[in-house]
């Protein structure tokens, strides 16, 4: 199929995009011809979405040009986007379950007659689209809430083809499909490429890139790093381009062996609607990482950990107990801490002060322990100890910067003295001197015998931090690996294409 | 309070940042100088200490009202609450002076169940509490019509009457002071100190993002209902100065929800809650009653009250809305 290429129906030339000084994208060309599937692979954060938006007009981009059809576009929405013939299918649909097929597809786009809504026709054309598709199964007048999730993409589909839609972008398309489903979508892209349609296909599934793509691009840190025919590589080769990057970054030591006390937190069988067959031992001492996508599995585990989302099924026990972590508050009063992922929405109080964000811990799991001005004063020397940066106690958190925040925020559990420290992504959205601050931190604590599990989607940092890492794919966890382990190893068993290792 | 922490909470950079007292004291001088232009005398302590046993009962709700809204909620209850305590209490009580103090306890009780049930309705099967607590309104004004067939029964006695009508007399320099005005004192210390220890703070949290407070050990559904139940105290309260100084009456707590909240959010407290003081929410129903006063010397009609209520909520929360969305 790639020696008769056909000519680009999208082209995208030297694309550049910043947000708040971070450049996300940088000069990133691509092309799509007609009836090409093209595979657009890369790590959390190498700027496939934001790519994506930029192409389906969510985003305009600082630089370069985007040409469909061999004209120059400048799309003013996404709705620009899709009258130009760009349909772009999210993970999550945007169908309104209540409505059926019909007018789900035509949704903003009603044939009409007399400028009232032909419903007759828009039933027909409906199902002319669907048929087109292979789809002869699906009724045009079905409620979408009721179909499968499998049938609602379909739908999603159509909603895009109504529009005539001639290149179509998939993101993650299969990641909320069942095995048997994911064979229908392959039989569904062959019908799109037949009909001269492009598509952009993103996903970490490395199977189905190689199952349907013609070519793959493959994105790092904002940057195109090649593009190639897809018979001409192998997914040894996209994981080795996928990562590889200086280290730049100065981490304090890992722990000797000797400093790895007893097992603290063993959790077996572990499960919920999230996770499956978690088999974890955390010992004193010993910062391990956990590694793996976005949507793993990963905060999930932590979130468990903590009560947050208790683990349905399995059993946990702490320095050899069994436990029961019901709830945050029943965690927090085990001796487990878990400073969140998203700092902002479930990490600080906005409008309170730093010293009532960092008292919030200790006044409501533990209003008896001491007195208030004791636990006043031994917060107040926390924030003082961690370094934070404000105008004073009483300022405001939301004005402080975001490694400040997350500083207060660690001193909110550190005056609890855990045991066990849960963190999610402890570093994302910090400055480098803050980073390295909370690097020294987080090592600190494991040093002075907490076990600290680290999630962190920054290989380097997870890669320079972590005493052992563990792997999750799909909601289990897909392997564990030494101190010393390399980027490849870590995103092999992060995508399923390495064996799986027992350590 | 030691001298250091009251200079703390007197920086300027406290009182004018958005939620702080500035604004409300603001408008509570400008009411207070144009009262005075028509009536010197008001500022006189008689006439001062009948304005503040007048005003007691809505000052009282409206710190009620301030626990719930500053954790996001709304209580639409308390009016009809004032009201079904007026006129059981004289039912109760039938005349009979021995029934005073263990009807006042029912009352309190019975105050503090109506908020516990709001509360566990609102948190416990999710049902938004403005709509929990109009449904509460209506069931407790069904209920008092029916209990009493349709007009009160009975009568409130004069040991029961005296805390909304009579005072204490013979102050040196005040002349009398209203058993409502010391009642309001005690309560309103109560109120502030609940606001200073963890729990007033952790409400804030909650009505800030409940989100954070859940992940850091705050059982979220107690510390809400725990409000509802000071507003129904309050309100529990405020029913026994109402009934004692107008007497028994179907119309006894008609509208006081809407004032309450009117005066909350007049004191800068946030709709939706995370934001504001209790003493904002008071000095709140202190400005809006002196709004009603001052109405009333300028022979402006009472008919005009609900419509004054409606316009200072509309426009204290569009105010409120620019702040935050300026930032």
């Amino acid at each position: 199929m790639s020696d008769r290429r056909p000519t680009p129906l999208l082209a995208l030339r030297g694309i550049s995009k910043s947000f708040l000084g971070v450049r996300v994208l940088d000069g990133v060309g691509l092309d799509v011809g007609a009836g090409e599937v093209h595979a657009v692979v890369g790590e959390n954060g190498a700027g496939k979405s934001t790519l994506m938006k930029i192409i389906s007009g969510g985003y305009a981009p600082d630089a370069g040009t985007v040409e469909f059809d061999g004209e120059p576009r400048v799309f003013g929405g996404p709705r620009d986007a899709r009258r130009a013939g760009i349909g772009i299918i999210h993970q999550e649909f945007n169908l309104l379950p209540e409505r059926t097929v019909a007018e789900n597809v035509y949704l903003g786009n009603e044939p009409t007659r007399r400028g009232l809504v032909d419903r007759r026709r828009m039933r027909e054309r409906t199902r002319r689209l669907l048929a087109s598709v292979g789809e002869t199964a699906l009724p045009a007048d079905a409620a979408v809430g009721r179909l499968s999730v499998a049938q609602q993409q379909v739908v999603e589909i159509a909603k895009a083809l109504a529009l005539d839609a001639r290149l179509i972008i998939m993101d993650e398309p299969t990641a909320a499909l069942a095995d048997h489903e994911v064979t229908l979508l392959y039989a569904l892209v062959r019908r799109l490429q037949e009909q001269g349609i492009g598509i952009l296909y993103v996903s970490h599934r490395l199977t189905e890139v190689f199952d349907l793509s013609d070519r793959i691009t493959v994105l790092k840190d904002g940057r195109r790093v090649t593009t190639t025919d897809t018979a001409d590589t192998s997914a040894d080769d996209l994981v080795r381009h996928m990562v590889g990057r200086e280290l730049s970054h100065y981490y304090p030591p890992r722990a000797a062996p000797s400093d790895v006390g007893a097992v603290r937190l063993t959790v077996r069988r572990g499960g919920n609607r999230r996770v499956r067959d978690i088999d974890l031992d955390l010992r004193a001492g010993e910062l391990l990482g956990v590694g793996g996508l976005q949507g793993a599995g990963r905060s999930a585990l932590a979130r468990a950990l903590f009560g947050a989302a208790p683990f349905t099924t399995g059993e946990v026990s702490l320095d050899g107990r069994p436990v029961r972590l019901r709830s945050p508050r029943a965690a927090m009063r085990a001796g487990i801490a878990y400073v969140t992922e998203d700092r902002k929405g479930e990490g600080t109080i906005a409008r309170q002060s730093v010293l009532d964000n960092a008292l919030l811990a200790g006044r409501a799991a533990f209003p008896l322990r001491s007195g208030r001005a004791a636990r006043t004063a031994r917060v107040r020397e926390l924030l003082a100890a961690v370094e934070v940066r404000s105008a004073g106690d009483h300022q405001e958190i939301r004005f402080l910067s975001g490694g400040n925040q997350q500083k207060v925020v660690l001193a909110r559990w550190l005056a609890l003295h855990p045991r066990v420290l849960l963190f999610d992504e402890p570093t994302r959205g910090i400055d480098v001197g803050a980073k390295s601050a909370i690097h020294d931190l987080v090592r600190r604590l494991a040093s002075a015998g907490a076990a600290v599990l680290m999630i962190s989607s920054d290989l380097p940092e997870l890669l320079g931090m972590s005493d052992r890492i563990v792997v999750m794919r799909d909601g289990r966890i897909a392997g564990e690996l030494p101190a010393g382990a390399r980027e490849e190893d870590v995103v092999g068993l992060a995508l399923g294409t390495a064996r799986e290792t027992a350590a | 309070m030691s001298t250091q922490t009251l200079r703390r909470q007197l920086r300027p950079a406290q009182w004018a940042r958005p939620g702080g007292l500035a604004p409300i004291l603001a408008i509570l001088v400008v009411l207070l100088v144009l009262i005075t232009a028509r009536q010197p005398d008001f500022l006189s302590p008689p006439s001062l200490m009948s304005f503040l046993g007048r005003s007691a009962p809505i000052i009282l709700l409206a710190a009620g009202q301030y626990f719930v809204i500053v954790c996001g909620e709304f209580d639409l209850s308390v009016g009809a609450l004032v009201t079904a305590q007026v006129v059981v209490a004289a039912r109760l009580i039938d005349s009979d002076p021995t029934r005073t103090w263990p009807v006042v306890l029912v009352l309190l009780v019975g105050g503090a169940l109506v908020g516990l049930v709001n509360g566990l309705v609102t948190t416990r099967l999710g049902v938004p509490s403005f709509v929990t607590t109009l449904g509460m309104f209506l069931v407790l004004v069904g209920a008092v019509y029916l209990w009493s067939d349709g007009a009160p029964k009975g009568g409130l006695t004069e040991e029961f009457r005296q805390y909304g009508r009579r005072a204490v007399e013979d102050v040196p320099l005040l002349g009398r002071i209203p058993y409502a005005v010391v009642i309001l004192v005690l309560v309103a210390t109560v109120a502030v100190l609940l606001t200073r220890a963890d729990f007033g703070r952790i409400l804030i949290a909650v009505g800030d993002n409940p989100r954070t407070a859940r992940l850091s050990g705050v059982r979220v559904w107690r510390t809400r209902t725990a409000a509802f139940v000071l507003s129904g105290l309050a309100a529990a309260i405020a029913a026994i100065l109402i009934g004692g100084y107008s007497g028994v009456s179907f119309q006894a707590g008609a509208g006081l929800e809407f004032g309450a909240i009117t005066a909350v959010v007049l004191g800068g407290v946030a709709l939706g809650g995370g934001r504001g003081s209790v003493v904002g929410a008071m000095l709140g129903a202190t400005t809006l009653e002196l709004l009603f006063a001052l109405m009333n010397f300028y022979g402006i009609s009472g008919a005009l009250r609900p419509a004054v209520q409606g316009v200072i909520i509309l426009v204290a929360v569009a105010v409120a809305a620019r702040r935050s969305t300026s930032r």
